[in-house]
């Protein structure tokens, strides 16, 4: 009963039912590659290769992700990812909140400067910088336990830190827009009582930004556990690629069986799924705080 | 004090730093120093990280190195790596075009579809937020994760398209395999993400449009089209340079999904697989790849300013 009219609403009307029907048929549209692959993940090997994979199923399982689970040993690049997402996540905010902090509440003649050197820093296009920043990475020497190249290449901190220098770009605009929102005489009030600049930002800013900080970890989290291509070029070890970088290796790993392949996807895709289900509002709310606003 | 000294900055953070000593808003020193370091440390690791290589790559590519050896081995070639990209490399062309390709997809198919469906949950809807969630879906994929899903979709035989169509027995079509349908089958792919980020946008705009302005069109006698076209459409002028400048960059970094399904070759060749190509591919040509990048640089500038200037204008006048 999608349409049926209620006491508060507008009665039922043609065109509302035609709207509803449309956008139904829309949505089922936009998930139907998902499902389909929801789908094959379900079926077992010799069912779809005996019947194909357009047809009715003998019998539905899920076998196929506990496979893809071992043999593409997904838990070892989950903790890869965790290892890089983790500390790339926080350390951006913390930076970035830093950075906003003192673009937004004090006025420095270079804040416009300093805002615009972020965030167009943030819109180049990554191929742009990583070819010096690959041969930048070689040159930077790291200690034996810290890294068994000797250098910043192939070493996942090398992928936190291009991680935390290229998102601190968009988060210091958004933190910057949401900061200036908060009125200026609870910083003044703090400061007559004698907190430090620290402190205000630490115990009066920070708390305050709690909303905007949870959609930009949102967001962040996204998109750090999303990227493709840093790690694909600083890391030379497949052993520690993380989870959407080892997507690659673990098509190999399936070799043709779809039915794998689809499971597989299906896992590495999750923890974002779970991310954007549980915190729909944040994500929503951080994309459109950073673009509408300013 | 000029933009310039950001990172020795804390010399005189208070704009009278006369009055400092009686007035509650000047800094005192230890302020000044922690200030100083809020501001400093990340933007010196912004720099060194964004921008140095991005400067970088401009000189490099003015050189020719294999990067073998220390910086002395590299020799300055001058424009000879452009010269050269521009007469005679297979590649370059076709990738130019395929990221051409892509932006104007981009722009035409979500960007249509995206307001079609604001416009459309723009209201007071039931199961609107359903709806929603399930147009933003695809947003938290990785285009990587796109790729692998979309091809279960394009295989000839097994995929779903080709049984839909009736031709996976037949006559089935080779939609990621065949160089002159390639780019447009991942292209529905990619605008398949890129919809709901769009939808997105643009409904964060409505919601911002002033009711009584649709008001006052409609008792002066306009339709809903009307409305939409002559009222709507320009007060969303900001959201539509966002959506320009969003997209552009989408195009112009478009590389995972290629990668994922064949390394960007056979039909799905774009700059920033040329550029990658020079890292971690077959012939490292540091010199090659960093000319390449600048080209990719320089098509960016023109709306990274564009953007920058439609979002900073109005904080200038503030």
């Amino acid at each position: 009963m999608t349409t049926a009219p209620t006491a508060r609403r507008a009665p039922l009307r043609p065109g509302r039912v035609v709207l509803h029907v449309f956008l139904a048929l829309t949505c089922l549209t936009t998930l139907a590659p998902l499902l389909w692959a929801v789908y094959a993940s379900l079926r077992t090997y010799d069912d779809t290769a005996r019947n194909g994979y357009f047809s009715l199923p003998e019998s539905l399982t899920l076998e196929n992700f506990g496979n893809a689970w071992t043999t593409g040993d997904l838990p070892h690049y989950y903790l890869n990812t965790l290892v890089i997402t983790l500390p790339a996540v926080l350390m951006t905010l913390l930076l970035s909140s830093m950075v906003a902090f003192g673009v937004a509440r004090f006025s420095f003649k270079f804040n416009l400067a300093l805002l615009m050197l972020f965030t167009a820093g943030n819109l180049l296009p990554q191929q742009v910088i990583v070819t010096p920043l690959w041969r930048l990475y070689r040159l930077i020497e790291l200690p034996e336990w810290l890294s068994d190249s000797g250098s910043l290449i192939d070493t996942q901190i090398g992928v936190v830190m291009i991680h935390i220098a290229f998102q601190i770009g968009f988060c210091t605009f958004v933190l910057s827009n949401y900061m200036k929102t908060i009125p200026h005489e609870l910083t003044e009030a703090a400061r007559v009582d004698g907190a430090s600049v620290f402190r205000q930002y630490w115990q009066v800013i920070l708390p305050l930004c709690r909303p905007a900080l949870a959609a930009l970890a949102t967001l962040e989290f996204t998109w750090i556990y999303n990227d493709f291509l840093w790690a694909l070029v600083l890391i030379q070890t497949g052993d520690k690629m993380p989870i959407t970088s080892a997507l690659q290796n673990l098509k190999g790993t399936f070799f043709t069986d779809n039915n794998l392949v689809a499971a597989g996807s299906l896992l590495v895709a999750l923890p974002t799924l779970v991310v954007f289900f549980t915190l729909q509002r944040q994500f929503v709310g951080g994309l459109t705080l950073g673009s509408t606003k300013g | 004090m000029t933009d310039k000294t950001v990172h020795e900055e804390p010399k005189s953070p208070a704009p009278r730093g006369r009055a400092r000593r009686k007035r509650a808003t000047a800094l005192a020193g230890g302020d000044k120093l922690v200030l100083g370091l809020m501001l400093g440390i990340p933007t010196l690791f912004h720099v060194l990280l964004v921008w140095l290589p991005s400067l970088g790559s401009v000189a490099l590519s003015f050189s020719s190195w294999d990067g073998i050896g220390g910086f002395e081995d590299i020799k300055w070639v001058g424009v000879q790596n452009y010269v050269d990209i521009f007469t005679h490399y297979p590649r370059f062309w076709p990738a130019l075009q395929h990221n051409l390709i892509w932006l104007v997809f981009l722009l035409v198919v979500p960007t249509t579809a995206g307001l079609f469906l604001a416009v459309l949950l723009d209201r007071k809807l039931r199961f609107g937020a359903v709806y929603q969630s399930a147009l933003y879906l695809p947003m938290v994929l990785s285009l990587a994760l796109v790729g692998f899903i979309w091809q279960l979709i394009y295989q000839p035989e097994q995929g779903l398209l080709n049984n839909l169509l009736g031709t996976a027995d037949s006559d089935p079509t080779n939609w990621l395999g065949d160089p002159k349908i390639n780019i447009y089958a991942v292209l529905v792919a990619a605008a398949w993400r890129h919809t709901g980020y769009i939808m997105l946008l643009y409904l964060a705009g409505l919601k911002s449009v002033d009711p009584a302005l649709k008001e006052a069109a409609a008792l002066d006698g306009a339709n809903s089209f009307q409305t939409f076209t002559k009222v709507t459409f320009p007060v969303l002028k900001p959201v539509n340079i966002v959506v320009l400048v969003v997209t552009v960059i989408e195009a112009l970094r478009a590389f995972d999904i290629v990668y994922v399904i064949n390394k960007g070759r056979n039909g799905l060749e774009l700059l920033s697989v040329l550029v990658t190509d020079n890292i971690i591919g077959e012939s490292s040509r540091i010199g090659w790849g960093s000319a390449l990048a600048v080209i990719l640089l320089l098509i960016s500038l023109g709306f990274i300013i564009t953007y920058l200037y439609q979002v900073f204008s109005k904080e200038n006048r503030a």
